[in-house]
């Protein structure tokens, strides 16, 4: 069964911080989770979001110039 | 009134002692540093950025806040180039260290601290060159005198923003703007004008801006660091400390974006937290107030102590050129005894001595005397002036 959620892939909590203040004021659903194991071996955090908020939040995050994460449905 | 105004602490300890070695460290704080200290001990607690738990998150949170509010005071282009480290020292350290290589030349000036004096002799010792230029018997430096020091080897220039010994301003957007013209890169210490003046990495050109938090931020010890800007790639710059980032915990050797590369183990997010609300203090009451507040107190204790007999003052003299530390002597009473007798006899703390700072007391002919400075702070009032002045007059009778 897939989920409805997608998560953010960052280098590290300080750039999950930065996404997440941008998500919040632009009212998009997030919150930091564990990074779930399939998705990484990393013991950090990750953004999850709405799977539905994907491309809008791939667009955001262009336009602030944060391009090199990687979203991915879990 | 605003919060801010209210929570203006007083300069006195309960027993009246009057402090006046703030630029040693800043006393009192404003009163929300030791509560959002506590707060996190109480209530947050977690290793930030270690665990995906809500308090390691809160934790997080709390230090990238504080990154934010660093990145803004200094116009720094990105909260995520602001490396925490304890203090100023450390920063100037990850600098040098960092980034200079054999072969390399660096251009200081006469004025500094031994922060920057004595990573620069350990790297001498590893084939880097520097040259120190030489400043007026004010302290006061002339920009040509950086660009005459100027080789094809040169590097970096490296310069503090006011004497940590007497209060000296050095100029440093016209050498910021001669670093550009040569190509050069520009790491300036703001231990002493952090909070006070205004310094800015885009218009004063600055590369590498070292900052303490403790000083005239108004935060706690054990807080400080280095903004690294965008014409220096993360990794231009070698850690100078490497380990644990909570991030890439697959892989074995050191992260290559920052903050991460350059912030290695558990920071100090409980210092961070005070800081975060010395930060927010200093936002709400204006940085500009406590500027020209300062300005007004150096203004009248040079001039008081320019009226008293047997007193020599050094820098500038002139309240518009330097920041509120005051450097002297009394003719005749070394410095040891005048600190000594202002704490014993008139509950007045200072700081005597050569300050970590010999290179500047060559230039303002005090070594190896040293002297007597007054570091005065925020919470100082004039009252607090016409006391101490009191009792230099006093001393200074007994010198002759």
């Amino acid at each position: 069964m897939s989920s409805e959620f997608a998560a953010i892939l960052v280098d590290s909590t300080s750039h999950a911080l930065r996404i997440e203040k941008l998500l919040v004021n632009q009212d998009l659903a997030c919150k930091l989770i564990p990074v779930p194991r399939h998705l990484s071996s990393d013991c950090g955090v990750c953004v999850r979001i709405l799977k539905s908020d994907m491309e809008t939040i791939k667009t955001l995050l262009i336009e602030h110039h944060i391009n090199d994460q990687i979203i991915e449905a879990i | 009134m605003t919060q801010a105004a209210l929570d203006f602490p007083s300069s006195r300890a309960k027993d009246g002692t009057l402090y006046l070695d703030n630029a040693a460290t800043s006393w009192p704080k404003p009163p929300g540093v030791a509560r959002s200290m506590c707060h996190f001990l109480d209530e947050v607690g977690a290793n930030p950025g270690r665990s995906g738990h809500r308090m390691s998150i809160e934790a997080a949170r709390i230090v990238y806040a504080t990154r934010e509010m660093i990145a803004s005071l200094f116009g720094a282009p990105d909260p995520l180039r602001v490396i925490f480290g304890s203090n100023v020292t450390d920063g100037i350290n990850l600098g040098l260290h960092g980034l200079l290589k054999p072969g390399d030349h660096v251009i200081t000036s006469s004025m500094e601290h031994n922060a920057v004096m004595r990573p620069l002799h350990d790297l001498q010792q590893k084939g880097v060159e520097f040259t120190q230029v030489p400043c007026e018997s004010d302290g006061t430096l002339e920009p040509d005198q950086v660009e005459k020091a100027i080789r094809p080897n040169t590097r970096l220039i490296a310069l503090n923003h006011a004497s940590n010994v007497c209060g000296t301003i050095l100029p440093i957007r016209e050498v910021g703007e001669i670093t550009r013209q040569h190509n050069l890169l520009f790491l300036v210490d703001t231990a002493q004008s952090a909070g006070v003046l205004p310094v800015d990495m885009v218009e004063d050109l600055i590369d590498l801006l070292a900052f303490t938090g403790h000083k005239s931020l108004y935060g706690p010890m054990g807080t400080g660091g280095l903004i690294i800007g965008e014409r220096i790639q993360p990794t231009d710059l070698h850690p100078i400390r490497q380990g644990g980032t909570g991030s890439r915990s697959e892989k074995e050797v050191q992260p290559d974006f920052l903050p991460d590369r350059c912030e290695s183990g558990t920071p100090n997010a409980v210092g961070l937290a005070g800081l975060l609300a010395a930060l927010e203090w200093l936002q709400e009451y204006g940085i500009g107030k406590i500027y020209f507040h300062e300005k007004l107190l150096c203004a009248s204790i040079l001039d008081g102590l320019a009226n008293i007999s047997g007193v020599v003052v050094y820098g500038t003299q002139d309240a518009a050129k330097q920041t509120a530390t005051v450097a002297f002597n009394i003719q005749g009473m070394e410095p040891s005894t005048v600190g000594l007798r202002l704490d014993e006899e008139f509950n007045i703390l200072c700081r005597i001595g050569l300050h970590c700072a010999p290179s500047a007391h060559h230039t303002l002919g005090t070594f190896p005397d040293g002297c007597v400075r007054f570091g005065l702070g925020a919470f100082n009032t004039l009252a607090d002036i016409h006391q101490t002045l009191d009792a230099v007059h006093r001393l200074a009778k007994e010198a002759v």
